[in-house]
């Protein structure tokens, strides 16, 4: 079973629609939306949820007032400034736990913390593992590694060949959560200077952590010379262009619908969603070459 | 005033709104623009600023001094995220999982715990014509923004006029970057996933008491949704932006807006100054 996440470092190039493409093209998957703060693909795919999960995870600390002699220790160790007149910010905690140790009177107690929501739904392209973070939470990589061990569950208990996940923007914590391990990232960007200068960030997190990466331009005729530039320099560093998405209205239009964009149309974007699952399932097949 | 440019989806137009706003206010008020994408930090590619100075941002991490440790175990047992962990005679520390919070090295019974910076970013400074320009950026590798993000608030001062550009999402890099603000832009677009996101930044804000209003981009395509829910949401729509494929040039080109098409400034200088009416609308009916 391979596995292939789907990045971009900048948001909004287009991450979700590809995502749902593949979807509709690839056989035997299962699909993973590890962007578990502002998850989307559901609104493509129509799920029917099966199963709901809880997401426990950390702690927030918690001053009972009846015993706290106000001597002020927690406040001042605390590194995330967490604690203010004898009373805990449950959003600047980070469940750390030294003010429960340092208490004197023992009147600080830790509380786990329920951080969201975790799914297994149908759809009528497969099994779909997702997830909601709850409003401010913490953990968001946490619950990214929850998500993808289950589509790994899933893929693993019904023989199926490759898990698809949509993976949050950024190249920080969730993101590097999504990357680990994966057989291959799909690197979606824009002939935009910010999109290229984000590419190159997402691109170093890939090389870090080992994983080969391919790259699809979206909105390529946005700018030409923008794309050409990507191109050039994706050719030097020996990264694969498996895709080249033209920019089109239709692709709004689909999302309100809420479909995938190739079941919507026929016309020339669909026809390079096909080309390039193609080309990535041969180097998935193959064994991808970064 | 802070008035922080969020969205919840990303690529909304969070950067081309904050760079716009703050290039429009720069004449008539102190401007200071904070890109709180840590991430991928992208207002400099449209500013061009010159960078003036720069700090390394670290957080501490534990240092054992084996020679003296006991292998007690109680640093293990003490640290909520498995960032460090005795075995025999030997004591492993996972410095990208610690988030720096100092309990091992104050519970040391022994006290042969010290900390030691291990960097993990940078803030830089810089100007752009009469902007201030603060960013940060979180090295290629590193997993924890927020400790950037609160390195660069700490530029934010009530004086100025302090526009932050915030990363996409609603985690805690979101809330570290938008706490403690006055009023709060959400940028989206009128397709289900712009709603999608755009409820949850709502919820967001919301959590953390600040009051917000919204900027559509590239109105003229999807459906009406965003507007149907801000109405029944009693949230204001502050700016329209239409889909036009000469502003989409020019930001691919790295070209803001207000520099690109000038007669855009006095419509940012509206949207500050509705923005400047319900604040100063809350503070006085907070006051009463």
């Amino acid at each position: 079973m391979k596995e292939v996440v789907v990045l971009s470092g900048k948001g909004g190039t287009g991450k979700t629609i590809i995502v749902g493409s593949l979807a509709a093209l690839a056989e035997r998957k299962v699909l993973a939306d590890c962007d578990v703060d502002a998850a989307d693909l559901h609104l493509l795919l129509s799920p029917l949820e099966r199963e709901r999960n809880e997401f426990w995870s950390g702690q927030v600390a918690c001053i009972d007032p009846d015993r706290c002699n106000e001597c002020g220790l927690c406040e001042e160790l605390c590194r995330f400034h967490a604690i203010k007149d004898f009373r805990v910010d449950e959003v600047s905690c980070e469940g750390c736990g030294l003010c429960r140790h340092v208490c004197p009177t023992e009147a600080i107690t830790m509380r786990d913390n329920m951080a969201g929501y975790w799914f297994i739904s149908d759809t009528k392209y497969g099994p779909l593992v997702h997830a909601r973070l709850g409003i401010a939470q913490e953990n968001s990589g946490k619950l990214v590694a929850v998500v993808r061990q289950q589509a790994r569950k899933v893929a693993e208990e019904q023989a199926l060949d490759y898990i698809i996940s949509d993976g949050p923007p950024g190249i920080g914590c969730p993101v590097i959560s999504s990357l680990s391990g994966a057989a291959l990232a799909l690197l979606v960007t824009e002939p935009t200077l910010s999109g290229m200068h984000d590419l190159e960030r997402v691109l170093g997190v890939c090389r870090h952590f080992g994983v080969p990466a391919a790259v699809c331009i979206n909105k390529h005729d946005l700018n030409e010379e923008n794309s050409r530039q990507i191109e050039s320099q994706c050719l030097s560093q020996g990264v694969t262009v498996v895709g080249k998405v033209p920019f089109d209205n239709v692709v709004t239009e689909s999302i309100v619908h809420g479909v995938p964009i190739v079941e919507y149309t026929n016309g020339s974007i669909s026809r390079e969603m096909e080309r390039t699952w193609n080309t990535l399932r041969t180097m998935l097949t193959n064994g991808s070459q970064g | 005033m802070i008035i922080p440019v969020a969205s919840g989806k990303g690529g909304t137009g969070k950067t081309l709104v904050a760079t716009s706003l703050a290039l429009s206010l720069s004449g008539d008020y102190k401007v200071k623009l904070l890109d709180c994408d840590v991430e991928e930090p992208n207002d400099h590619v449209f500013l061009k600023p010159e960078i003036t100075g720069s700090k390394a941002v670290s957080i501490s991490v534990p240092k054992v001094d084996e020679e003296k440790c006991t292998y007690c175990g109680k640093c293990a047992e003490v640290c909520a995220y498995h960032a460090i962990a005795v075995l025999g005679k030997h004591v492993l520390t996972f410095p990208q999982l610690c988030h720096g919070c100092g309990a091992c090295c104050y519970l040391c019974p022994e006290k042969v715990i010290t900390e030691e910076s291990r960097e993990i970013g940078v803030v830089e400074w810089g100007c752009s014509g009469a902007v201030d320009l603060v960013q940060g950026r979180l090295s290629v590798g590193e997993a924890m923004a927020p400790p950037i993000i609160r390195k660069v608030k700490e530029y934010a001062n009530n004086d100025d006029t302090v526009i932050i550009d915030v990363p996409p999402g609603t985690s805690c890099p979101v809330v570290e970057a938008i706490k403690g603000s006055d009023f709060c832009i959400l940028v989206t677009e009128p397709t289900p996933f712009g709603l999608n996101d755009l409820a949850l930044a709502v919820e967001t804000v919301r959590d953390l008491g600040v009051p917000c209003g919204v900027v559509l981009n590239r109105a003229g395509v999807g459906d009406s949704k965003v507007e149907e829910y801000c109405e029944k949401e009693n949230i204001p729509i502050l700016l329209t932006i239409p889909l036009d494929m000469e502003i989409a040039r020019l930001y691919s080109r790295g070209i803001t807006l207000v520099d690109g098409m000038p007669q855009w400034k006095s419509i940012f200088l509206q949207l500050f100054d509705k923005v400047a009416e319900i604040v100063d609308e809350r503070s006085r009916s907070t006051k009463r």
